[in-house]
């Protein structure tokens, strides 16, 4: 783990800014008005049943999916819109490649690209997107995969490795990208139990090191541990928020209190 | 461990599979229907090769004669420029209307729609008329320009449209309505989570398509135009009925200059077969290649194969297939 995963902004900096934000897919409403606040080197963890809104939510963070209503910025700067005059102008497929370069993301079904090697997979956006040279971009994705504990399978290709070296190596390729804040969608949920552990260490190494974290889960022993804060969705709404251990210890709301007690 | 125990002996088994259970040598069930279908296959290949050694009627010798002369190979020449050209049409032009078919644009996915609507629905032999013909339609000269408006330069249609360049546009036109169809299925195979994926790194839609969704969607497109190249080698025999000279139509000469007409069909069908065959091998290495990533153990080449035999016919060598792994 190296320094450069630090943001150089300060802890209280805000670093993603969700205000008022509706989504629906055709007439079904995923999102309901859900507003929150991530600042720099903060692990947030939604949690809750699902099919509340936590996964539509954290794709909306990198404009996989658009908004509807309300505004997403990171960094201070808007996702996907540029705002002129007081309108909102869609941004240009270019400047939305561009956004997202910033920020990481790891998928619940790892997503690597199946007809490249774990190398080839780290290397290939910062040889594609930032134009690094390919012995560079080699160098460096020897660390990331090193950070992540697979070194040794470098050549190897996804399908040869477990649930959870595909997962680690997924992670290893967003932070080939030097991302200043990482969403992370459920990345334990398709792993077999015991593969679990090893994606979770290296997440909390990440938190640690302190990258800002967005993370979708299922295990409640990381959000307690490893999280700063927890958003229980439900419904499409924030039914509560607030810091970690307070709401998995003592959660305020019944609806809160009823998802616990059955996942515990 | 037997180091220490010399009652074990020759037996270097460990101990544990020492209790193991003999191995299962069952007698195995009958099966005459496999037997008497065999006997009746076979029957019918004796007749076949004694027809094909026998009966004079092949001409064997006129086979051997004719075979190689030089209308016939030069016919051979201009078949696989046919389907050479027809192809590199028919896949630029098929992965072209598929992306665009695919595309968020109504109008170019309107377009690719309708023209493969148009191409696949009409023979390729009224078309290739059709191209032959070209000049009745579009009068003897094509400008150059801007539609509507002046035109640049002109070419003049019949020096332009030859007989040859018309059976190409002609087959590879049709051929790209084909294909196009190949390429949607490949490309539409591929996880819509790659897509995600890339985009999530910052690539943008074009290099998405290009170096992640058609890599992958080379495994489920190849196969396909493996068949439509072997397909398309057969089928460039009807340009033929446009005059010109490929290997059917210099069969059809040679059979009017020497009267005999099956000598020269065999030779045609043996010089099809060799190219035919030349053109699966090439599919099988092709397919290997675009495997690699997507099954974990490669289909052995036939070399390996025969490697594994090991000769034996008494019991099938343990082999493992390949199989493909859910993604």
């Amino acid at each position: 783990m190296t320094a450069d995963y630090i943001p150089s902004g300060n802890r209280n900096q805000v670093a993603v800014e969700i205000e008022d934000v509706y989504k629906s897919f055709g007439r079904l409403e995923v999102l309901q008005g859900v507003s929150m606040t991530v600042r720099e080197a903060e692990v947030a963890c939604l949690i809750g049943p699902s099919g509340s809104g936590k996964s539509t939510l954290l794709r909306c963070v990198n404009h996989l999916e658009k908004i509807d209503a309300g505004r997403i910025s990171v960094h201070g700067k808007l996702v996907g819109y540029h705002e002129r005059g007081g309108r909102l102008h869609e941004m240009h497929d270019r400047d939305v490649a561009r956004q997202r370069r910033t920020i990481g993301m790891v998928f619940q079904r790892f997503n690597l690209f199946p007809h490249k090697t774990a190398l080839e997979n780290v290397i290939e956006a910062p040889t594609q997107v930032l134009g690094m040279s390919r012995e560079a971009a080699i160098a460096e994705a020897r660390e990331h995969l090193e950070m992540v504990g697979l070194s040794d399978k470098a050549g190897s290709y996804p399908t040869q490795l477990s649930g959870g070296q595909q997962q680690r190596v997924a992670i290893a390729r967003a932070l080939a990208m030097r991302p200043a804040l990482m969403l992370f969608d459920e990345p334990t949920s398709a792993l077999d139990p015991e593969l679990v552990g090893d994606v979770l260490a290296v997440m909390r190494q990440l938190a640690e090191a302190g990258m800002t974290m967005i993370v979708v889960t299922h295990e409640m022993g990381f959000a307690r541990d490893v999280g700063d804060t927890v958003a229980f969705m439900d419904g499409g709404v924030i039914v509560e928020y607030g810091d970690a251990r307070r709401v998995l210890a003592e959660p305020e709301h019944p609806r809160t209190q009823a998802f616990l007690a059955k996942v515990r | 461990m037997s180091e220490n125990n010399p009652a074990a002996g020759a037996d270097e088994a460990p101990a544990a599979a020492e209790s193991r259970p003999a191995a299962i040598r069952a007698v195995p069930v009958r099966r005459p229907g496999r037997w008497i279908s065999a006997a009746v296959l076979l029957v019918f290949a004796a007749m076949f090769v004694n027809m094909l050694l026998f009966n004079k009627n092949f001409g064997w010798d006129l086979v051997r004669k004719w075979l190689f002369w030089h209308t016939i190979v030069h016919g051979v020449w201009i078949t696989l420029q046919l389907t050479f050209f027809a192809m590199v049409i028919g896949i630029v032009g098929g992965v072209l209307l598929a992306v665009m078919r695919l595309s968020t644009n109504p109008v170019s996915g309107s377009a690719a729609w309708a023209y493969t609507w148009f191409f696949r629905g009409t023979p390729v032999l009224v078309q290739l008329l059709f191209w032959n013909n070209i000049a009745a339609l579009v009068g003897s000269d094509i400008g150059f320009g801007i539609p509507f408006g002046p035109q640049f330069f002109h070419l003049d249609t019949n020096s332009t449209i030859t007989r040859f360049s018309a059976a190409v546009l002609a087959l590879g036109l049709n051929e790209a309505a084909y294909m196009s169809e190949i390429v949607r299925a490949g490309i539409l195979s591929v996880d819509e989570g790659q897509t995600e994926a890339a985009a999530s790194l910052g690539m943008r839609r074009a290099k998405i398509t290009r170096r992640i969704v058609l890599p992958q969607a080379m495994r489920v497109i190849i196969p396909p135009t493996g068949n439509e190249t072997i397909s398309m080698l057969k089928t460039s025999s009807l340009a033929s009925v446009i005059g010109v000279v490929e290997l059917t139509d210099a069969s059809e000469s040679a059979i009017h200059l020497y009267f005999k007409a099956i000598p020269f069909y065999v030779v045609a069908s043996l010089w099809y077969l060799f190219f035919t065959t030349i053109l699966s091998i090439g599919q099988f290495y092709i397919e290997r290649y675009y495997a690699r990533g997507s099954s974990r153990n490669l289909p052995p080449t036939p070399f390996q194969k025969l490697m594994r035999t090991n000769l034996s016919f008494r019991r099938r060598p343990a082999f493992t297939a390949a199989r493909e792994v859910p993604r």
